[in-house]
């Protein structure tokens, strides 16, 4: 029997019942439309937060003090760890020939005043070189000079700047932190929330003079940029080399790269999308259950026809392909059906909400078809079975349903 | 072409046997025209379905053109259905989607045939029932005659060696029932081979050879 010919008596047994065949034709769409808005959230996600992270630069390297490695035995000696300094970030600079820029950082969360108005920010102890490092832009003003970096001055995030000073240009103007008082010398520009620091509510002020706020002697980290993405690894080698020395032999802080951070929420997002696709697929195989029904249904409905089938002499496994293929022609309808469903719909989405990460991998679309034929194929064994099975004569003898 | 020895069919109904055929011997030489008639539930159509190999007798032999059909696989009875026989029902048994060209085309599809091939063989066997001008038609828009006709020429289009007809007027009025039967009468004399089940005898009676069974037994085979 000819390809075409069984896809075409296939189909022609479809149109027999119309309104089963699209009820579960439907069904098979909406699964697959499911599983395609998901995924496209899913991998939307995955995008938007890898994006966020390589807009920090993939150059960057950051120290954190303490060792996180929690593999293998607690340490036999377990002295405390040594403050990460302003000396261990200038030697990393001076040292590593690959490093061209660090910026040591130093946070904490204080109150900060301007006139009668006060608010809780956060305030951000670091360099001039943090403003490349991070790709951060400045609306008005100077950023923290390149010198003195005990100078008694801030830099307003924007959020900070319009609530501290709604009515008035803060440049020049003071602001209180504590027993501490700030010329405000920039503003930066809006920037919204990056790596779960909210930057718009975020004063800068330099290094040294935030470590005498807090009352520290320790960074809370370095940034370090490398000058390229090549030798990352012998880098944070030669850091840790360094960063070692200086701390009397004792491997005691982090390095992590962008690199590293990266690929472990690529990891975790590529789960979360599986997770959702698998959710969303188990509404296709209700979809394949409604397949199935429909194809019992008209297994025994179309006895008769079966029987005359038989009859001609149409073998066992023809019989069988008819049904199989039968099935696998409603479910790929329904896939196509779905599949401009879920994509319409992931564009009024985008449409409505134009930050929301939506992103529909082109691999999802041919996976989501060949799902639905497999789905097809896969509910329809037993109804094809069952016609291929059925006894001629008793078939013939059947009355109409 | 067709040697039946003490064939025998057993159906179980509620625990208990029933034999509708018993020790069944029979031979029918090719282009023969046999009628079998007796009263209902006398085993007519459990016969015709063994000789058109949609059944397997319990016992005995059945040889079709020299070769024992118990030996045969589904597959290749299948294949015997498909070029060697043709069946022809009371019920008429057309696929109510399919046109009147589509029904008779269906054994060719299956077969593999290709398309142009079909639509001439197709349009030749509808002419010889003359239903050329209802190609087209679906079967509800037909008349039980012209259904029959259809019918016919989907069991003849693979050009079997025996048409096989289980009460084909059965379900039609006596004038159409006549022209059903005369033109299965006309492919008889072309030389197929044609056996009519009926329990009408003045259907039956037109035969050249009559079988007569009761109770599953051959009663009387009086041939000329
Ligand atoms: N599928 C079946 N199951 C049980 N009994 C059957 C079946 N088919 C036929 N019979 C029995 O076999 C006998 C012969 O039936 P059948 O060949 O249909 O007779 P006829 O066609 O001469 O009326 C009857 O007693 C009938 O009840
Ligand atoms: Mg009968």
């Amino acid at each position: 029997m000819r390809g075409v010919d069984l896809i075409g008596f296939a189909a022609g047994g479809l149109r027999g019942h119309r309104l089963r065949t699209i009820l579960s034709l439907l069904g098979v769409s909406i699964g697959v439309a499911s599983v395609l808005l998901l995924t496209s959230l899913g991998e939307g996600a995955r995008l938007y937060v890898t994006g966020e992270f390589a807009s920090l630069g993939a150059n960057l390297l950051i120290v954190i003090p303490g060792k996180t490695e929690t593999a293998g035995l607690a340490p036999l000696v377990n002295t405390a760890p040594h403050d990460l300094t302003l000396e261990d970030a200038d030697a990393l600079l001076q040292r590593v020939p690959a490093i061209e820029r660090v910026a040591p950082i130093v946070v904490g969360t204080a109150r900060a005043s301007a006139g009668d108005r006060s608010r809780e920010i956060t305030l951000l102890g670091t360099t001039h070189d943090v403003l490349e490092i991070r790709h951060l832009r400045m609306a008005s003003g100077r950023f923290l000079p390149r010198e003195q970096p005990r100078a008694a001055v801030c830099v307003l995030g924007a959020g900070a700047a319009r609530e501290l000073f709604p009515q008035e240009n803060p440049l020049g103007r003071w602001v209180r932190i504590g027993d501490w008082r700030f010329r405000v010398i920039g503003i930066m520009a809006p920037r919204g929330t990056s790596i779960g620091m909210d930057m718009d509510q975020v004063i800068e002020i330099p290094v040294e003079t935030a470590l005498r706020v807090f009352n520290r002697s320790g960074l809370f980290r370095i940034l370090a940029e490398a000058g390229s993405h090549r030798d990352l690894n012998r880098t944070q080698e030669e850091m840790r080399r360094i960063l070692r020395e200086r701390h009397a032999g004792q491997e005691d802080v982090t390095i992590i790269t962008q690199d590293a951070v990266l690929s472990s929420f690529n990891l975790i997002l590529r789960a979360l999308t599986a997770a959702l696709a698998g959710i969303a697929a188990i509404s296709l195989g209700v979809a394949g259950l409604g397949i199935m029904n429909v194809m019992l249904v008209s297994v025994s409905e179309r006895a008769r026809e079966i029987g005359l089938l038989k009859a001609i002499g149409t073998t066992h496994a023809q019989v069988i392909s008819v049904f199989l293929v039968e099935a696998a022609v409603l479910s790929t309808a329904g896939g196509v059906v779905g599949l401009i469903v879920g994509l319409a719909a992931g564009h009024g989405l985008q449409r409505l909400y134009p930050d929301f990460p939506i992103h529909c991998p082109p691999w999802v679309i041919g996976a989501a078809l060949a799902v639905a034929t497999s789905v097809g194929l896969l509910f329809g064994i037993l109804p094809a079975r069952r016609a291929a099975q059925l006894n001629p004569i008793e078939a013939l003898m059947r009355r109409k349903a | 072409m067709i040697r039946l020895d003490a064939i025998e069919r057993t159906y179980v109904v509620g625990g208990s046997p029933v034999r509708a055929l018993k020790e069944t011997t029979l031979e029918i030489q090719p282009g023969e025209y046999v009628s079998i008639m007796g009263p209902s539930g006398s085993g007519k159509s459990t016969l015709l379905h063994i000789l058109g190999c949609l059944d397997r007798p319990n016992g005995g032999s059945y040889r079709f053109a020299g070769q024992e059909t118990a030996r045969f696989s589904d597959d290749e009875l299948s294949s015997l259905r498909r070029h060697r026989i043709g069946f022809v029902f009371q019920f008429f048994h057309l696929v109510p989607r399919l046109t009147a060209a589509a029904n008779v085309e269906l054994p060719m599809v299956f077969a593999g045939i290709p398309p142009d091939q079909r639509r001439q063989r197709v349009e030749q066997v509808l002419e010889v029932v003359g239903l050329g001008h209802r190609a087209g038609h679906r079967p509800d828009q037909l008349s039980g005659g012209e259904q029959q006709r259809v019918a016919i020429a989907r069991a003849v289009v693979m050009e079997p060696a025996v048409l096989l007809a289980d009460e084909p007027t059965g379900n039609l009025d006596s004038g159409s029932g006549r022209e059903i039967v005369e033109l299965m009468e006309r492919m008889n004399r072309q030389g197929l081979t044609l056996i009519v089940v009926t329990h009408d005898p003045k259907i039956g009676d037109r035969a050249r050879r009559r079988i007569r069974l009761a109770d599953g037994r051959v009663i009387s085979d009086d041939s000329p």
